[in-house]
């Protein structure tokens, strides 16, 4: 299971990679593996405001649908439009293409909250 | 994924092994998929897939007034499920509503076998019980599940695979027969009966031979592309076919007139659980009726979301998924009356929003059938 280092991760099994105050966030490897073939994707729109801990958008694989909460309180600024036609880029390349959206943070220091790397891998061993 | 809690079919290790994972149904910890569901599903429409049923519950009824029992409990005619020919058909209380949805084996004079819903096997057991001593039937009554493994194997290539493995001539063994005859040199009981919308067939055999007869159909069928299957693809190739799930389509609240299977119920055959309700149902029409949906835009519905027409909630979705055949996401949902006409387009809400939908025919999807151009 792949956990890159680089990343922060949330216990509800979001990545989020950090620049500056922009916050781009997506579902782990983990989480693609558990849900299997995603073939919907439904992300908010530019402009919302998002609190840390809300659902901000729906992935569904072929079985069912769950809820994606934000790590971060933000705006969208930005949301993976290629998502629409190919949703299964979350499966292929969950920490690439498979990104869900960017959000300017309020309060980057909210990432300081987030598990590194090699606590969330032993979240998920466990 | 051992900690869960369920009954394990005799092919539970085979099943981690191939790496599936496992959830619980009915009961039962069962595979939902191995390498994918989208994969899965299509190895069954293009080649073959082979599942572990064995979750299913078989119920024999043995003795002079079999015939008399059986024939009460389905709504289906008994009579049809003669010699080597097998019957769907639903099973009633007598308000109509659905206790199950089985199939019935003819075996010999005096004695049937049921095939059942795996979380129904207790409540139909009871219910078969009740209902024979309520007639003061002559009949044993027994479940047989414990000592079932059941295999489907579907998919365009299942004959193919499964004809050098028997000394059945498959050719011979027409849609909904079944016959006994050696697999892989073990006795099972064969038919061509499946829940995939396929061709394809489904194997009773001893439970000890099932990890071998399991590992030996995948191996003799890897050049044809057979792959293992769960129940999340099975779902989904179901759906598309529009085959019913008890649960779903079907239930304690739900007639077989509603449901869409008027014509497994059979009035004229006489008496029956449920017989003046369904009769009248098929007659006059039934409140609700089960459709087709096909939606317009992207969102999937899923079970339990309302169905509209305008304002008005008209309905709830039964089933709903992504149709990987269609490339559309589908429903099939219980509407009212007047709402139920091919090219109605009604709306699903969908976590708050209505998404438009459009009644189809149905099935969904229905195979090319061979010889036919």
């Amino acid at each position: 299971m792949e956990v890159p280092v680089n990343l922060r991760y949330s216990k509800d099994h979001e990545w989020v990679e950090v620049e500056g105050n922009r916050a781009r966030i997506g579902i782990t490897d983990y989480a693609q593996q558990s849900l299997g073939d995603i073939v919907f994707v439904e992300l908010p729109q530019v402009g919302d405001e998002l609190t840390a801990q809300d659902s901000f958008g729906v992935v569904e694989s072929v079985k069912s649908a769950s809820d994606v909460y934000t790590p971060v309180s933000g705006k969208v600024v930005t949301v993976n439009e290629a998502l629409l036609d190919s949703p299964q880029l979350i499966n292929s390349d969950p920490y690439g293409k498979g990104w869900l959206i960017e959000v300017e943070m309020n309060d980057p220091s909210e990432v300081d909250n987030l598990l590194d790397a090699e606590s969330y891998r032993k979240l998920i061993s466990e | 994924m051992s900690d869960r809690e369920g009954k394990r079919t005799p092919l539970y290790e085979e099943h981690l092994e191939a790496g599936a994972r496992m959830v619980e149904f009915g009961g039962w910890i069962m595979p939902v998929q191995y390498a994918g569901i989208l994969e899965e599903h299509r190895a069954v429409r293009t080649r073959a897939g082979l599942f572990d049923v064995s979750h299913m519950g078989e119920i024999e009824i043995r003795g002079p007034d079999a015939f008399r029992l059986v024939q009460r409990l389905i709504s289906n005619d008994a009579s049809l499920a003669k010699g080597d020919r097998v019957i769907y058909s639903p099973m009633c209380y007598p308000d109509g509503g659905t206790v199950d949805d089985i199939l019935v084996y003819p075996q010999g004079e005096d004695k049937f076998l049921l095939v059942v819903n795996a979380a129904n096997t207790a409540k139909d057991l009871e219910w078969i019980q009740e209902q024979a001593e309520d007639m003061g039937a002559d009949v044993a009554i027994t479940d047989l599940s414990p000592a079932t493994v059941q295999l489907a194997l579907q998919g365009p290539e299942a004959e193919a695979i499964l004809q050098p493995l028997t000394d059945v001539n498959l050719g011979d063994l027409g849609y909904y027969r079944w016959t006994r005859g050696r697999v892989q040199g073990t006795q099972c009981l064969i038919s061509r009966t499946g829940y995939t919308g396929e061709d394809g067939f489904e194997l009773y055999l001893d439970p000890a031979e099932g990890p071998r007869m399991w590992r030996g159909l995948l191996e003799a069928g890897r050049d044809r592309g057979v792959v293992p299957c769960g129940l999340g693809a099975r779902d989904v190739l179901r759906l598309e076919a529009a085959l019913p799930l008890y649960g779903h389509e079907l239930g304690p609240h739900i007639t077989p007139v509603e449901a869409g299977l008027g014509r497994f119920v059979r009035p004229e055959k006489g008496e029956f659980n449920g017989r003046e309700v369904l009769k009248q149902q098929k007659e006059v029409g039934a409140p609700r009726s089960l459709v087709g949906l096909v939606m317009l835009g992207r969102g999937i519905p899923r079970q339990d979301y309302p169905v509209s027409r305008g304002d008005n909630v008209v309905g709830r979705v039964t089933s709903g998924s992504h149709a990987p055949v269609l490339g559309k996401n589908i429903a099939l949902a219980l509407v009212e009356k007047g709402y139920a006409q091919e090219g109605e387009e009604l709306t699903v809400n969908i976590r708050g929003r209505e998404h438009s939908a459009r009644v189809v025919p149905l099935p969904f999807y229905s195979r090319k059938k061979k010889g036919v151009s």
